[in-house]
């Protein structure tokens, strides 16, 4: 009988305030406009934060108010740009893919060390003890904060610590290249061909010490091939991504060092 | 116990945020800048206010005479649900930017203990509807006035140099027990030596 009197007390108490809640939800609703409503619903959802607004909803605010142009968002790419411009009446920009790249093809077995990192498993901690273990003070310290970072599983690394992003799973969102303390992960276009991949500024000499891999400067894809569009600035070559991709192709085959890489997609 | 008594001994003596320990998550969580802490505070000072009013009335018209006194958490938990709700709504409509300021600390409210305290407090202290109402008051005057001198702490904190790892939250609860211990000087002769006691 007192469970019955407790079972029935606690439902009329729960049944009276739901509704309750459910009339003053109705007068209290708030009136959103229709537009607003519909850039919120075609946002992907992923909440990267690319945009470099807090969220999605933040960013479809932003559009609304006129503050932020369509196109800044990287997952949802040109079709979203399409649709938001759309229902803001303005004219569609073209915006290009961006996907991360790793600028930096020294695994494990490639470079050499100037000491053993035995503390956290994260760049930056690692970064903070003279810029980690490497002797490369440019290059990727293999810790793989990156992949802790990505939410769309893009990233990976193999048994000789070379980290590599899968394009086709990358959204562009960028949170790698903030993460990286050395910024080695970079954004580059989805449809790019040919790429430095090295990001040290060291002389010839001692990349050369240091890493069978990495650019030492040597400039002859520069000089040889000047419509490839590669530069070389403090030792280091440059990528022109619009460049004509035949010469960056000689360019990548005359390379002594085989550090400009074909992405192939 | 004087109105005055009660008022003195929840915002001063069992202050919720540094003496009880109560709500300590929208106290670290909101308090990074003075308006948003004031918002925070109001709000809080609201439902700790009527909560403690409408459960006070639920428990004496409601559970006492059915003898079901041991039901009070659950009911009452379900009462502040549905009272933060009501007070979301209301926010959302009167005003979006306190709404957008408090953000997910308003439905934390809902959880808040300290909201849950107050209310089981007053049925413990056997206090009748008017004395639940200034202590429930109380009570959120207390967690107001810690949660601002709280943001005006940190906002100097965001201009003095501190260690990285110390940044934000670590410092902000370093503060926290240093002002916790500030508190302690606060005890009940503090209502002898009013004669309030």
């Amino acid at each position: 009988m007192n469970i019955l009197v407790a079972f029935i007390v606690l439902a009329v108490l729960g049944g009276i305030l739901g509704v309750g809640l459910s009339i003053a939800s109705k007068k209290l609703a708030v009136v959103k406009d229709q537009r607003l409503e519909q850039l919120e619903a075609m946002m992907p959802g992923a909440n990267c934060g690319g945009c470099g607004f807090a969220g999605c909803a933040a960013y479809a605010e932003a559009v609304f108010k006129g503050i932020a142009q369509p196109g800044l968002c990287s997952p949802g790419g040109q079709s979203l740009t399409d649709r938001m411009s759309a229902v803001m009446g303005v004219k569609a920009a073209t915006v290009e893919k961006m996907v991360a790249y790793v600028f930096c093809k020294g695994s494990c077995s490639k470079t050499t060390r100037d000491f053993e990192y035995m503390g956290l498993e994260d760049c930056n901690a690692a970064s903070i003890l003279f810029k980690g273990e490497g002797s490369c003070k440019y290059g990727c310290l293999h810790l793989g904060s990156c992949i802790a970072v990505c939410n769309d599983d893009a990233i990976s690394r193999d048994s000789d610590g070379q980290i590599t992003v899968d394009p086709e799973k990358c959204i562009g969102c960028g949170k790698c290249t903030r993460i990286c303390p050395n910024g080695v992960i970079r954004l580059i276009p989805y449809n790019a061909k040919y790429v430095v991949s090295c990001n040290s500024h060291d002389n010839g000499a001692r990349v050369r010490k240091v890493c069978e891999a990495g650019c030492i400067g040597c400039r002859i894809c520069e000089t040889k091939f000047p419509q490839s569009g590669f530069k070389v600035q403090d030792f280091l070559a440059m990528t022109d991504f619009k460049a004509d991709i035949l010469e960056q192709e000689k360019a990548a085959q005359s390379c002594p060092r085989k550090i400009i890489t074909e992405l192939r997609r | 116990m004087s109105y005055i008594a009660i008022l003195l001994t929840y915002v001063f003596i069992n202050n919720f945020i540094l003496a009880k320990f109560l709500g300590l998550c929208p106290f670290i969580g909101v308090s990074k800048n003075s308006e948003s802490a004031i918002g925070m505070g109001l709000a809080v000072t609201f439902v700790t206010g009527t909560a403690s009013v409408v459960c006070w009335c639920i428990y004496h018209f409601l559970l006492v005479p059915f003898a079901l006194e041991y039901l009070k958490t659950l009911s009452f938990i379900l009462i502040i649900a549905a009272l933060v709700q009501l007070v979301e709504m209301v926010l959302r409509k009167m005003s979006p930017a306190l709404y957008k300021a408090l953000g997910i600390y308003l439905p934390l409210i809902t959880t808040n203990c300290a909201v849950l305290g107050i209310a089981i407090i007053n049925i413990d202290n056997a206090y009748n509807v008017l004395e639940s109402f200034v202590a429930g008051i109380a009570a959120g005057l207390g967690f107001t006035m810690s949660i601002i001198l709280m943001s005006n702490i940190r906002e100097k904190l965001d201009l003095q140099p501190v260690r990285q790892h110390f940044l934000s939250v670590p410092i902000a609860f370093i503060s926290a027990g240093i002002m916790a211990l500030g508190f302690m000087a606060f005890d009940n002769s503090l209502l002898t030596n009013l004669h309030l006691a």
